[in-house]
């Protein structure tokens, strides 16, 4: 490169001052990274900080002045909004759970064993990620409405398992796939047995991948709206409040409920990283043969 | 009779259509080192997992102790196994890694420590119980992987290429290392290797496999100095192979006709009986010297060969030559340096010499098809360091 033709010339001198393009680097790079940030996070902050908003009327959409109202009465001015919120949790967390069992299971089971039909079962469980979720929306109403089964939190709490399920086991199967089923022999060969083997072994070092999987699962299923919006009935969730509450005004309530799902996420992902990095001093040193 | 520890009766093993362990009967007795020693792919691990009970086997009984264990899963076997890559736990630390086994018995925290501690000192790696195996090197991990299976006293301890990993030197230093355990501890070992000259030093008997089969068993000795195929005797270090008739017998010799119809003698024990046989000797045996110093001696208690010198390469201890007899035939010679002094005092390229050995040094083998396309991979180039 032209750049580093001018150092040559130089390269007696005690210290050599570093090729152009790393400079220009050295100077964008810092730069460049913190406009992705702000980019990111922004609106986050202003979700956050309108939340502490004294607005007038029912916008919420210039800042007048500060007050911690909204945190202190967080539950006591809309009654569907707490209603909605606690919907969104329990589809959550139940939707959570299971996805998260079951597709850990066919992950473990993808990776594991031989079977017929394994090949196109890996592909399919990518499909609920791939199709859009309009369609799967639309398609999932049609069903449901079809076999004539009312919609409500139930029906929710099925669709959101099942977008869920692929999410878990994509995330868990790769996790599973870089594991030595050596260790596993090894904890047998010592005298544990399967399930033993599984509680002692597997279970814990396939851990991080499993908490993962439950995070982005648990994130997918509290704001989804598209897919929620076709299997709710007369069902309210977060979101969909939210949605209803935008063409009258969103009140600084809702801003307060988001930095919350916001901190408690971030909790997560912290105790994820930090499991993540005891782990990083735990990798085997692989040895080659 | 010593009693046998480990007895695979006419085991096979297949994956799909590929058989890779194939009939194969062999015992193992108590408190013997055993190596399962052949190149890479001949089913030496495949050996060891069926014992060890990580694989089912197609055919056949697996006995430990005298008791049928061939349906027994590995955690109701009473052997160990230190892998190929070790396998430690990686979320665990040096000291719950080696006290795994004993926490699956459920014994006492306090032997536990007792016990744990003691298989650190047998090891050499005392005061390492916090580490994690990621913090250790390739040598630490592998003693590691020995205590681990060492504590839970098994009846008998597997070791697939235990040392593979290791760079030369450490390899050594384990070898020792391996061997003195074993004495202290008298338990059985079965050892799988691809290096005949590990095999050769740690072990008291060497099965040698190829495809699947026990190409031969023995004691190190005895597979090197009588091997009973061209594929041990190409195995186990270079060997000169000539092919030939049986033409008489003298007593304990019999005379064998080369191709270029010079007569050389063998153990007629070692012919078998058969008559299209194929002589060999080991390098070392032969003894090289040029023609016109020494007269040809009777073929009564010498067997000798002209040739000519192609190559002298002055390799230290000795000095390697490649003698090209009349019909062609390229002999490996080693000539130890007792007298020579570097390499101009080697014979010359060219020169025209006299190989002599001892007919008690010669070994006979018969001539299978099997060997023909054998030979040639491991005639040249495996030169014991
Ligand atoms: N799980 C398996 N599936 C198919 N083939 C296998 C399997 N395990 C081993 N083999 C084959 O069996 C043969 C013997 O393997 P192995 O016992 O590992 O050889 P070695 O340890 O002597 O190098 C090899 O050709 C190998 O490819
Ligand atoms: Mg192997």
């Amino acid at each position: 490169m032209a750049a580093t033709a001018g150092t040559v010339s130089r390269a007696s001198a005690p210290e050599r001052p570093r090729p152009l393009m790393q400079r220009i680097g050295r100077a964008v790079l810092p730069a460049y990274t913190g406009l992705v940030v702000i980019y990111l996070f922004l609106p986050i902050v202003v979700m956050a900080v309108f939340g502490f908003n004294d607005i007038e009327g029912r916008f919420n959409f210039t800042w007048q002045g500060f007050t911690l109202d909204h945190w202190q009465n967080l539950f006591n001015r809309y009654p569907a909004l707490n209603q909605s919120l606690l919907n969104s949790l329990t589809v959550g967390i139940i939707s959570t759970l299971v996805a998260t069992i079951f597709g850990t299971l066919i992950g473990l089971a993808l990776t594991r064993y031989e079977f017929r039909g394994r090949t196109p079962l890996n592909l399919l469980i990518f499909l609920p990620i791939a199709t859009p979720e309009i369609v799967l929306g639309a398609s999932l109403l049609a069903m449901f409405v079809s076999a004539g089964i009312g919609r409500d939190l139930t029906t929710i709490t099925i669709a959101h398992i099942m977008f869920n399920i692929s999410f878990v086991v994509v995330t868990v199967r790769a996790r599973i796939a870089g594991f030595d089923r050596a260790l596993e022999e090894a904890a047998m060969d010592l005298g544990a047995d399967e399930w033993t083997t599984f509680r002692k072994v597997t279970f814990p070092l396939i851990f991080p991948g499993i908490l993962a999987a439950a995070l982005l699962a648990f994130a997918l299923s509290i704001d989804d709206f598209v897919i929620t919006q076709f299997t709710a009935g007369q069902t309210v969730t977060f979101p969909l409040w939210v949605y209803g509450a935008s063409r009258i005004g969103v009140p600084p309530q809702v801003n307060v409920m988001g930095t919350l799902i916001f901190f408690i996420a971030l909790v997560g992902i912290v105790l994820w990283v930090v499991l993540q990095r005891r782990e990083m001093t735990a990798v085997p040193t692989t040895v080659d043969h | 009779m010593p009693e046998a520890d480990v007895r695979l009766d006419r085991v096979t093993k297949r994956f799909g259509d590929f058989t890779a362990v194939d009939d194969l009967s062999l015992t193992m007795e108590r408190g013997e080192f055993f190596a399962l020693l052949g190149p890479s792919g001949c089913g030496k691990t495949t050996t060891l997992r069926m014992i060890g009970g990580f694989e089912e086997v197609t055919a056949g009984t697996v006995y430990l102790g005298g008791a049928d264990v061939t349906e027994l899963p590995p955690f109701k076997r009473n052997v160990n196994t230190v892998f190929q890559n070790y396998a430690l736990f990686p979320h665990l630390d040096v000291y719950e890694n080696i006290a795994f086994g004993l926490r699956r018995r459920r014994v006492p925290e306090g032997e536990v420590r007792a016990q744990v501690k003691f298989m650190l000192k047998l090891v050499d790696l005392p005061g390492y119980e916090k580490r994690r195996p990621n913090q250790l090197s390739g040598g630490q991990q592998q003693r590691v992987a020995l205590a681990r299976a060492l504590i839970n006293s098994p009846q008998v301890l597997l070791l697939d290429e235990p040392l593979g990993a290791l760079d030369l030197k450490l390899r050594k230093q384990m070898q020792v290392e391996l061997k003195r355990i074993q004495s202290e501890i008298g338990i059985t070992f079965i050892f799988v290797t691809h290096d005949q000259e590990e095999a050769m030093t740690m072990s008291d008997r060497i099965a040698v496999m190829r495809e699947g089969r026990i190409e031969q068993l023995g004691r190190p000795e005895e597979l090197y100095e009588r091997p009973a195929s061209s594929f041990v005797a190409g195995f186990l270090g270079v060997s000169n192979l000539l092919d030939g008739e049986v033409v008489g017998r003298h007593g304990e010799l019999v005379d064998v006709q080369l191709g270029d119809g010079t007569l050389v003698r063998a153990p007629a024990a070692a012919s078998n009986g058969d008559t299209h046989v194929r002589v060999g000797v080991r390098p070392e045996k032969l003894r090289v010297t040029s023609s016109h110093t020494e007269a040809p001696r009777s073929v009564e208690d010498t067997n000798a060969l002209e040739g000519t010198v192609l190559d002298a390469s002055y390799i230290g201890v000795s000095t390697q030559y490649i003698v090209q007899t009349a019909d062609g035939h390229k002999l490996t010679v080693y000539a130890q340096n007792l007298e020579t002094s570097g390499a101009s005092e080697a014979l010359a390229d060219g020169q025209t010499v006299q190989l002599t050995w001892r007919p008690q040094h010669t070994f006979v083998i018969a001539r299978t098809d099997r060997d023909v396309d054998a030979t040639p991979q491991y005639e040249e180039g495996q030169v014991p360091s």
